[in-house]
């Protein structure tokens, strides 16, 4: 499946393009970007009693259909598309991710139904105020007491942390420092103790939350002290499901930005028929189905198990950050001083596609860890 | 449709060369029985020497080859070309007469388009073909002509009619290269190597069964032609390898290699050598150097990108599936990797990078990669006219206006040559 898709996944994708088309216009993502939450419960509970889509990738066993990457990434390429406002992300793949690799079956048995149906919107809480994306950089310390355990500490950039049901927390045992003695917690949003604010950020899109634990009462998921691994791996996902993400944006600034050079006349022609703009539109074509080569690679290095499904994960996380971000900076370039403006949607993408680049690392970050890879 | 499933074709494949491939064959003696079974050209009509394969099963058929080391029919070079264009465009005479020899390696080929007043424009050729008494006479010059030292025949554009527009006044013939009226001379290139020549015509003469498609239709033949090439731009590079096992046969080939084949013994260089990047980033302790690092990284992540599109169109391809735009990149892609190798391997090699010769850095293969990549950009179309094609045949964006496809070509302004 790294090369090509199936019929049922192309019909999919198409039922799910329809939908999005109809369901998520730029006018919507311009409603909801200006709210606090980001998103709104009635559009989700539609899309996914629908659809299923938070379903997909979740084992039949906890209540999910039991697709693979494959499927889940056709979503969130098309999500990226249409530059959606959900906290699809945040839920099925950083939550639910977080709870397949860590959680015990009891555990799995306990939430992922509740992702699955839709009613639970869940996030994972891993970076901090350095805004770094290795577990072993966590400060946030979790100190057993009782049955259970109390967090103290912050979290930052925490995508949807400030409207989920279900927050998963990577914390330390204090004293311990590395990979070693991290642990996931689970933590309900409403939890006492819990302060949560939406950060300012440039993009719109996607709102993240900062966190502040005094004390708050967390539930240990999985293994203490063994979180390191599945998290880590939590992260492997997350970038290869953002990858999809950006590809699926990219590729419709390269459409938009394609339609309007067309629709553009100066000089008495249409401006796509200068060379200086066909070329920069062919460039952008072919970055961008570069991007899309490795994105497809990397979703289906997941579901086969590929011993370097990191370094396949970190390749196209940096090839997409690029990609993006520049086929962004072509679009407002072709697009003009309309591309500047407001009104014009070009900036949505644009974003995105910042807000994109950085998050879990960006192409500095993820060449080194694939050379880290490759050259063990 | 049964006989065409993959595992069939590989087990009649396996059978067909298990019974008859003997390394001491003489190379055309074994190519003649590859010719005549189909298995030599498995996708080619089974009216000319084929098995009507679909394109998709033919790696399962060269993995077959592989697998028992049998040697192929000759598929390097231009006359890979002139047996695509032949195919589409010929008539039985030239099927006859020209696809056996192509396939054994008998008889080599040269492309006769480009001109010194007309590169990317290649419809602006000015050789002229007249009819005079039975024979066509041909008068003109041609350029970048690889191997045309070495060719029997040449896949010529001429211009037949000034009277017509630009691209309806173009025909299209073969030409014998062993006359007196074709003279040859090698250019030397910035690399050193001497593979393509300035080739002369001076009253050569075509005899008229040799036109391909009618007068005038030459710009669509060598539309064809083009295409093939762009296609095959990738395949270039691995083809000047032979087989180091014992045996008549791979002798022969080493041989064939070593003359027919030599204008193509630099072609891997100027792909820019991305297989020796990571030895070489360990030989020369680059690796543990954080910026060049970086700049490996860059060039594994877009060749590894390159080669996964390939993949991705060629599994559309297989599948029968439409082919997306990732079909038409390929030529583009292979510049960008070329060139981003020189540098990272420039980087990696530092002041050694300029060394030539005996003791130099692999023997002055990575000086050879930095002098030869140039060529990737601009040979079989350059990278502008790549883009062009793209933006006008895979994003259907507006052509530009035209300013000389309007009126008789001969009141079209061009060089002035002589």
């Amino acid at each position: 499946m790294k090369f090509s898709f199936s019929s049922e996944q192309d019909e999919f994708r198409t039922n799910l393009r329809r939908f999005l088309t109809d369901r998520s216009p730029t006018k919507e993502v311009r409603r909801l970007m200006e709210t606090d939450a980001g998103w709104d419960r009635d559009a989700w509970r539609a899309m996914n009693q629908e659809l299923g889509l938070t379903a997909v990738r979740i084992p039949e066993e906890y209540g999910g259909h039991g697709f693979g990457f494959g499927e889940l990434c056709i979503v969130l390429e098309e999500m990226g598309r249409a530059c959606m406002c959900a906290p699809y992300f945040a839920t099925t793949v950083l939550a639910a991710g977080a709870i397949l690799n860590a959680g015990t079956d009891a555990q799995k048995q306990a939430l992922l139904p509740g992702i699955a149906a839709g009613d639970t919107i869940a996030t994972l809480a891993s970076a901090e105020d350095n805004g770094r994306w290795d577990g072993a950089s966590t400060t946030l310390t979790a100190t057993p007491s009782g049955s259970g355990y109390t967090l103290n500490g912050h979290k930052s950039f925490v995508i949807d942390g400030h409207t989920a049901d279900l927050i998963v927390v990577l914390a330390r045992a204090p004293g311990s420092s590395g990979d070693s003695g991290l642990s996931f917690f689970t933590v309900s949003g409403d939890a006492a103790g819990l302060t949560r604010s939406v950060l300012n950020t440039m993009d719109p899109t996607r709102k993240m939350a900062r966190l502040t634990f005094d004390g708050v009462e967390a539930t240990l998921l999985g293994e203490a002290g063994g979180a390191a691994e599945p998290f880590a791996r939590t992260m492997t996902e997350a970038v290869v499901c953002l990858s999809n993400e950006m590809v699926g944006g990219a590729a419709r600034l390269r459409e938009d930005s394609t339609a309007y050079a067309v629709m553009r006349v100066q000089f008495g022609r249409s401006i796509a028929s200068f060379q200086s703009m066909k070329h920069k539109l062919a460039d952008m074509l072919l970055e961008v189905e570069l991007a899309k080569s490795t994105a497809y690679f990397a979703a289906a290095a997941l579901d086969d198990g590929d011993a370097d499904a990191a370094a396949s994960a970190s390749l196209t996380k940096a090839l997409a950050s690029d990609t993006y971000m520049q086929t962004a900076v072509h679009a407002v370039q072709i697009h003009g001083g309309i591309g500047f403006t407001w009104d014009n949607d070009t900036h949505l993408w644009f974003k995105r596609a910042k807000s994109s680049e950085v998050l879990f690392g960006d192409a500095h970050l993820h060449r080194e860890l694939m050379m880290r890879n490759w050259a063990a | 449709m049964s006989e065409n499933t993959e595992a069939q074709v590989r087990a009649e494949c396996r059978a067909w060369l298990e019974a008859n491939w003997n390394p001491e064959y003489g190379l055309v003696e074994w190519r003649t029985k590859l010719i005549e079974s189909g298995w030599g050209a498995p996708h080619w009509p089974k009216a000319w020497y084929g098995r009507d394969l679909s394109t998709g099963l033919v790696p399962v058929v060269e993995e077959e080859f592989q697998r028992i080391g049998a040697v192929g029919v000759a598929k390097a070079g231009i006359r890979v070309l002139a047996a695509a264009t032949i195919l589409a465009h010929g008539t039985d005479m030239h099927k006859e007469k020209f696809l056996r020899r192509i396939l054994t390696g008998e008889d080599t080929w040269c492309q006769l388009f480009s001109e010194p007043g007309s590169g990317s424009d290649v419809a602006g050729a000015v050789t002229r073909a007249e009819m005079k008494g039975n024979q066509w006479i041909v008068n003109g010059q041609k350029v970048w002509t690889t191997s045309a030292h070495k060719a029997h025949w040449g896949l010529l554009l001429a211009r037949t009619d000034w009277d017509k527009r630009k691209h309806k006044g173009l025909s299209y013939f073969i030409i014998d290269m062993k006359q007196p009226g074709v003279t040859v001379q090698p250019l030397r290139q910035m690399n050193g190597h001497a593979s393509f020549n300035q080739v002369f015509l001076t009253d050569a003469t075509v005899q008229p069964e040799f036109l391909v498609a009618e007068v005038g239709d030459g710009w669509a033949v060598t539309t064809t032609t083009l295409m093939h090439e762009r296609r095959g731009a990738d395949a270039l590079r691995s083809w000047a390898r032979g087989s180091t096992r014992p045996g008549k046969v791979y002798d022969e080939e080493r041989a064939e290699i070593e003359t027919t084949m030599e204008p193509y013994k630099w072609y891997p260089q100027r792909a820019g050598r991305v297989d020796l990047i990571m030895p070489r980033a360990r030989e020369t302790g680059s690796i543990d150097d954080p910026v060049v690092r970086q700049e490996i990284a860059k060039l594994l992540c877009m060749s590894k990108a390159a080669e996964w599109t390939a993949r991705r169109a060629r599994t559309a391809q297989e599948q029968g599936r439409p082919q997306g735009p990732e079909g038409s990149l390929g030529k583009l892609i292979s510049s960008h990797v070329a060139r981003a190798s020189a540098r990272v391997h420039t980087q990696m090699s530092g002041a050694n990078a300029l060394l030539t010769g005996a003791g130099s850095p692999m023997d002055g293969v990575i000086a050879e990669i930095l002098v030869s990549v140039p060529a990737t950009s601009i040979a079989g179309g350059t990278d502008e006219i790549q883009r062009n094609i793209i933006a006008e045949r895979v994003l259907g964006l507006p052509k530009e206006p035209s300013v000389d496809s309007d009126k008789p070509y001969r009141d079209v302004p061009r060089n002035i040559v002589g």
